[in-house]
């Protein structure tokens, strides 16, 4: 206690948040995941300039070459296209595929989650029973279903992810802002007179704000196996753009040829999925506020 | 208990209704004309008037969903336009053999899920602990579909041991309890447990530390009472905890299922939802959505069920 | 300190009671037929400039009935009525400004400051809802700080984390006072602080009460903090006062049963004090199902026949103390009837 007391006066929002980042940079492997995954975005959004190769440009002496081919490091396609820039450049589709759904849905169910939270009583009932339907089927199966109905395409994949993880969030923010309404600090900003959107947004939201996004960054983790996955199914993107379901798809055929090229565009899901289960964990870890 | 069972059924019976919804409006949000979805592509117009008559296409919305469901609880579920068969005689074969692989799969993610979870527990920070710890991260990373394929190049492609695809020799489409048809079970029913064995690991390694630390079995220890004994108490806090995770990833067993069984050309619901999907049978695709989420709903609430059995604190919340 | 709000004026002169609760009641409905009767039939009023101590066990309705006072929490039945104006009374609304005239300090010192707010930016919320302007709210709230006797420069810009609890509650009681309010209800303020800390956060309560011309509802279980603070004292037991008089009359003279057993469960530092009382018997009854006629019969020593069958009226004993016990209501049929009192 007397170490707190003793504390340094400083500012308030970003006092917290600067302590969550000296908490989450003393985890290693949080930090390395971290890591991985900033060299994936930057070069997912530099792919142009990085990439080795045309990842378009198909070769068909190279059909399905050995990892460690000149010109084909990680080895080339069924076309012959060299799988290392096609790699990179998938990363830009299938990320963002990932991506956005789970940004908009934050935005969706983060509303739907406060207002239910915050309201309680029978709007809480109305919003959370439609959330409860939606919760009952598995996430990739309702995603598989809508954008099965909605037809092939990138913009319907993204809209049966969005759909999909509208719920969890909702969730989410709606059991964090029962809690947080409970606090004695939001009875005295009642007390005070105070409008509820002044009491929403400063004294609701922000403590609101921290759990619901950790949850929603762990969703990514989710939602690149399966925005991949609807891609896999031929659902999402379309040939000839690179994405690293659809690139798995293509190259089941050529499993007997060279088994392990056709196991690369996997992998990379794999490591963006593994890589934004740990970060979300490790800053999940730096928030849990010790009293 | 009763009274518990009954505000339960209260609960589920009105997300029941919604999901059928949901289901029902998923031939509503394609593109085109529900019509042409159902009929096949040269039917007259004749037909087409006919069938939109039959199927209550001319009425209002939610009157065509009480037709829809009334016909769907008698088991009309329509006919597939591929296959020309009815949906429900193609759904029939379907659910069985997804419910061997599931059975297979699901078995062996309690087995080892539960096992992996307690040996971590008991070892809490030691070398095994961490080492279980980053295989069930790394297990709830796992893209199933990858997994399946990962699968078929070590022990069918580099290792020809097991066969890669299909459910039995031959163009056999059900699964019959044989040698033969076992050895096709193998890699599909690693693929679908991989994830839930991981999930149920984590689970339990998480409750087999908590009721350690709590006061009773330490009580128990200082007793002197012998370990079997402490393992029994501490199964027996876990196993509330694990057994509602152990349900939900049943269903996400199942949801991934349909990327596993198209991997390996398993006959099952997944499969024939991919296909129907694929060929646009939407009749094919409703019905199998509508028997999967009944199914999940059904399953829900069994898992509540069992919870609240095991642990009556559940009841009185 | 120059305050940006106008003080609420002063309508009823000082013979008008500050604070008047009229059969308040609250029951928390359980699941279809079961309800919890936390607040059943309070009355009381406050005189303006005192001090009125709410004491009983834990589970008796306290803090519930101060949520109701406050009008944060709808009550079933009953009003709150305020310097003989009606400040609430069922699905009516308290606007902006006459919310201001009841503030709250509660317990928890630790969930009652918001985590991410620091202790300027928590006390100047409320002037801010009230349209005061952000730099004038925060001058305004460095002064309440420096009145509750913390200096701003060094305390104005921590979060509650780098507080102690005793210096949190002291923001919790600047942030009531911004709202210049007419009636402070103190829910349990100082329980969960250190003895010491706690004797000074009194100390800062009677002078501001002074200074500030305010009135306190002051609610707690510990029977010595309620004896130095408050004037009156009342005796809540399962939802109901069962006594209520002037703090020197009920300490020197304990009518109802239970209050005396209240008292004797404290030993007192004097001996000449100790009070003979049979101790209470037992926990309290179920609020789900109370126990039927007079409440306290399942515990109380003397009990007869007629406590189950009627339920006692708080009469008045002597001037200003009331108390509802069948033992001090001439020829009610109780063989100890007239003694007691």
């Amino acid at each position: 206690m007397s170490a707190t007391v003793a504390m340094p006066a400083k500012a308030p929002g970003t006092g917290y948040w600067r302590g969550v980042g000296r908490r989450f940079a003393r985890q290693p492997l949080a930090m390395a995941a971290a890591m991985v995954l900033l060299v994936v975005v930057l070069s997912a959004i530099g792919a142009d300039w990085i990439a080795p190769a045309d990842p378009f440009q198909t070769s068909v002496s190279r059909r399905l070459a050995a990892i460690g081919t000149p010109g084909r490091w990680l080895g080339g396609d069924e076309l012959g296209r060299d799988m290392l820039s096609r790699l990179i450049h998938g990363g830009r589709v299938s990320l963002a595929m990932a991506i956005v759904p789970v940004a908009v849905a934050l935005v969706i169910g983060g509303f739907l989650g406060v207002l239910a939270g915050y309201a309680g009583g029978a709007v809480n009932m109305a919003i959370m029973r439609v959330m409860d339907v939606f919760y009952a089927y598995p996430s990739i199966l309702l995603a598989v279903a809508i954008a099965g109905a909605l037809g092939p395409g990138m913009v319907n994949g993204m809209v049966a992810l969005t759909l999909v993880f509208v719920a969890p969030i909702a969730r989410v923010a709606e059991s964090v802002t029962t809690q947080v309404r409970a606090n004695d600090y939001v009875v005295a900003a009642r007390l005070s007179g105070a409008p509820t959107s002044m009491i929403l947004r400063r004294h609701v939201l922000n403590n609101v704000a921290g759990p619901v996004l950790v949850f929603a960054a762990s969703q990514v983790s989710v939602s690149i196996i399966a925005a991949s996955g609807l891609s896999f199914l031929g659902l999402g993107v379309s040939p000839p753009q690179a994405d690293w379901g659809l690139m798995l798809s293509a190259l089941r055929q050529a499993l007997y040829v060279n088994p392990w090229v056709a196991a690369l565009p996997g992998a990379a899901i794999f490591l963006c999925s593994m890589a934004v289960n740990i970060v979300s964990d490790g800053i999940r870890r730096a928030m849990e506020l010790r009293r | 208990m009763l009274r518990y069972l009954l505000r339960r059924l209260a609960y589920v019976a009105p997300i029941a209704v919604g999901v059928t919804l949901i289901v029902f409006l998923l031939v509503h949000i394609a593109p085109g004309d529900p019509i042409s979805a159902i009929l096949p592509d040269d039917a007259s117009a004749e037909m087409v008037a006919e069938a939109r008559r039959e199927y209550g296409l001319d009425k209002p919305l939610p009157v065509q969903y009480g037709i829809w469901l009334w016909r769907a609880a008698q088991g009309e579920l329509g006919t597939s336009i591929r296959s020309g068969r009815t949906v429900a005689s193609e759904l029939s074969m379907a659910v069985g053999n997804t419910f061997i692989l599931a059975v297979a799969s699901g078995l062996l993610a309690c087995v080892f899920g539960v096992a992996l979870g307690l040996v971590a527990g008991l070892a809490r920070d030691r070398i095994a602990d961490h080492v279980t710890s980053l295989v069930t991260l790394a297990g709830v990373s796992l893209p199933h579909y990858w997994v399946a394929i990962l699968l078929v190049i070590v022990f069918a492609v580099e290792n020809p041991w097991l066969p890669p695809l299909g459910i039995g020799p031959d163009t056999s489409d059900g699964w019959r309890p044989d040698w033969a048809h076992l050895q096709h079970l193998i890699l599909p029913a690693i693929a679908t447990a991989l994830i839930p064995m991981a999930v149920i690991a984590r689970t339990m390694r998480a409750s087999v530390i908590e009721a350690l630390d709590q006061d009773f079995v330490t009580t128990l220890h200082a007793k002197g009472l012998l370990p079997g004994r402490r393992l029994w108490h501490v199964l027996r806090n876990a196993l509330p905890t694990t057994l509602a995770v152990t349900g939900l990833q049943l269903g996400n067993m199942l949801g991934g299922s349909v990327l596993v069984e198209t991997v390996f050309a398993w006959p099952g619901t997944g499969f024939l939802l991919a296909n129907a999907i694929f060929q646009r049978d939407l009749p094919v695709l409703q019905g199998t959505m509508l028997v999967l989420s009944l199914f999940f709903v059904v399953l829900n609430l069994a898992v509540d069920l069992l919870q609240s059995w095991a642990d009556p604190r559940i009841r009185r919340a | 300190m120059k305050a940006p709000l106008p003080a609420l004026p002063d309508r009823g002169g000082p013979a008008q009671p500050m604070l008047t609760v009229n059969g308040l009641r609250r029951w928390f409905r359980l699941d279809g037929k079961r309800v919890i009767r936390a607040v059943d039939g309070l009355d009381f009023s406050v005189a303006k400039g005192t001090t009125l101590g709410i004491v009983g066990e834990s589970g008796c309705g306290k803090s519930t009935a101060a949520k109701l006072v406050a009008g944060i929490e709808p009550a079933d039945a009953g009003e709150v009525v305020l310097d003989g104006e009606v400040f609430w009374a069922r699905g009516a609304r308290i606007g902006p400004e006459a919310r201001r005239a009841v503030q709250m300090v509660f317990q928890d010192s630790h969930s009652s400051l918001n985590p991410r707010m620091t202790a300027a930016e928590s006390i100047a919320f409320g002037p801010e809802a009230h349209g005061v302007k952000p730099g004038a709210a925060r001058d305004y709230a460095r002064a309440l700080l420096e009145a509750v006797g913390l200096p701003p420069d060094r305390f104005a810009d921590r979060p509650p984390m780098a507080l102690s609890g005793g210096q949190r509650q002291r923001v919790n009681i600047a942030r009531a006072l911004a709202l210049r309010p007419r009636v402070l209800l103190l829910d349990e303020p100082v329980s969960a602080l250190d003895k010491s800390v706690e004797a000074q956060v009194l100390n800062l309560l009677v002078r501001l009460r002074a200074q500030l011309d305010l009135t306190y509802v002051f609610i707690s279980h510990d029977l010595s903090v309620v004896r130095y603070v408050a004037d009156e004292v009342a005796v809540m037991y399962l939802g109901q006062v069962v006594e209520q008089a002037p703090a020197s009359v009920i300490f020197a003279r304990p009518s109802h049963p239970y209050t005396r057993a209240l008292f004797a469960s404290k030993p007192s530092v004097d001996p000449r004090r100790r009070i003979a009382a049979p101790p209470i018997q037992g926990d309290p009854p179920d609020p789900v199902d109370p126990p039927s006629g007079c409440r306290f019969r399942t515990r109380c020593g003397f009990a007869e026949a007629l406590c189950a069958t009627g339920t006692p009226p708080l009469g008045t004993v002597a001037p200003a103390h009331r108390v509802a016990c069948w033992m001090t209501v001439p020829r009610s049929g109780h063989s100890q009837a007239g003694v007691a009192a």
